[in-house]
């Protein structure tokens, strides 16, 4: 069953807590992953596995490097969904 | 129809020894993090390494894997006469042809084994302890050396964000034999080519050689997605190579994996669900990532620091360039 766009961010925002500890509420679309959460490649490369699996999804990777807000990535995931 | 033999050997092999040798020189992050404008702090967090090793300008992989090898040999007390095959895993052979192997066989007093090099990057030592496992119990070869050496330093290069700073120098070396039982499970090897770009040298030796700019060709990767491979895809890998050797999470002494860097060493760690019990190699920490070095250096100071562990059942496993993999259960010598 496909996620809204707001049910896809609140997940994502979950798997952003999961991986670094960042508050859920400051995972918000504006955000650039690496300039304004200091998330690394490398955790980010786990919350994309960890998103194709929870959003039934798949994220190429060249796919992840043009996914650098969060909301590109909502966007790409919620488009993503079959 | 005219007859034709062939060889049988031993029903089964085993590490017999381990032998080890590390750059010369210890280099701090605070040595490399100028030129790729980082910093100690971000190395750590990063790739959990503190330092590295590294060999001075007349430390080769050759002597590197002569050190090793010679401790091996020792350790597992045979005489070199005795051994039949000297592979190196490497990619630091800085011609060609001919192989690293074939000077080491000579250095060794080896002469006359067979002797040749492996380029299989950082699964090149897994390769190696497959293909010796196989010589011995076909009977082409009773004694085997199989070494891991590189002088990575020689091609990184030092503004390189993507590679450089992880990369150490050391060689690590094993003397596989026959036992009375098993000693080295089924291998679970293979490669994806897809992947070849994911991470080698920035440019083949011909075109360096055409550049007026010069340059010589040095290591590169595209982190993302060797990380990617590395954890998940490798994860799978492990899982099969436990299955066929018949061992659970739970009888493992050790998991030795490649020291790739410890952020993938510890999510692979977690793919696997291996129990507190189990002895996880992190030799990355001070070695730094020594390619096909670094499983057998990584064995080696894990039974160093628990002698205890030796008869154990270790989970090795390999993955790099190519991009390929090789992974195996052995017992600990």
């Amino acid at each position: 069953m496909a996620h809204t766009t707001e049910q896809v961010l609140a997940g994502l925002a979950e798997l952003v807590t999961d991986e670094t500890g960042i508050a859920a509420d400051q995972v918000t679309v504006e955000k650039s992953f690496t300039e304004d959460l200091d998330i690394d490649s490398i955790s980010m490369m786990t919350i994309v596995v960890n998103a194709e699996e929870k959003f039934d999804v798949k994220i190429p990777d060249d796919e992840v490097k043009n996914l650098t807000t969060v909301g590109e990535a909502v966007a790409f995931i919620t488009k993503a969904q079959a | 129809m005219s007859p034709l033999r062939q060889s049988q050997g031993a029903a089964f092999t085993r590490i017999l020894s381990l032998g080890a040798a590390r750059g010369d020189t210890v280099v701090t992050n605070d040595d490399v993090a100028g030129p790729i404008d980082s910093s100690d702090e971000w190395i750590r967090q990063r790739t959990g390494i503190i330092e590295r090793r590294r060999s001075s300008p007349t430390e080769h992989a050759i002597d590197l894997a002569h050190t090793a090898a010679s401790e091996a040999i020792q350790a597992a007390g045979i005489d070199p006469g005795a051994i039949d095959a000297v592979i190196v895993a490497t990619i630091s052979n800085t011609v060609q042809t001919p192989s690293l192997a074939a000077l080491l066989a000579d250095r060794l007093g080896t002469t006359p084994a067979a002797a040749y090099d492996i380029s299989a990057a950082c699964a090149g030592y897994t390769y190696g302890i497959a293909q010796a496992d196989a010589l011995i119990r076909s009977g082409a070869a009773t004694y085997v050396v199989v070494v891991g050496a590189e002088k990575l330093s020689d091609i990184a290069e030092p503004t390189d964000r993507s590679i450089s700073f992880l990369l150490g120098d050391g060689a690590g070396a094993a003397v596989v034999g026959p036992s009375d039982d098993v000693g080295i499970g089924p291998t679970v090897w293979g490669s994806d080519g897809s992947k070849w770009d994911a991470v080698g040298m920035n440019r083949p030796l011909r075109e360096a050689f055409d550049d007026p700019q010069g340059g010589f060709p040095t290591l590169r990767q595209d982190g993302q997605a060797v990380f990617r491979w590395a954890v998940w895809e490798m994860a799978k890998v492990a899982k099969r190579a436990l299955e066929v050797s018949g061992v659970s999470p739970s009888e493992l002494t050790a998991f030795v994996p490649h020291q790739a860097n410890m952020r993938i060493i510890d999510e692979f760690a977690k793919q696997l669900a291996l129990p507190e019990s189990v002895l996880i190699a992190r030799d990355i920490a001070t070695t730094g990532n020594t390619s096909a070095a670094s499983i057998p250096l990584a064995m080696h100071r894990l039974l160093q620091e628990h002698p205890e562990a030796s008869g154990g059942l270790a989970l090795q496993i390999g993955f790099g360039a190519g991009l390929v993999f090789g992974a195996q259960v052995v017992r600990l010598p």
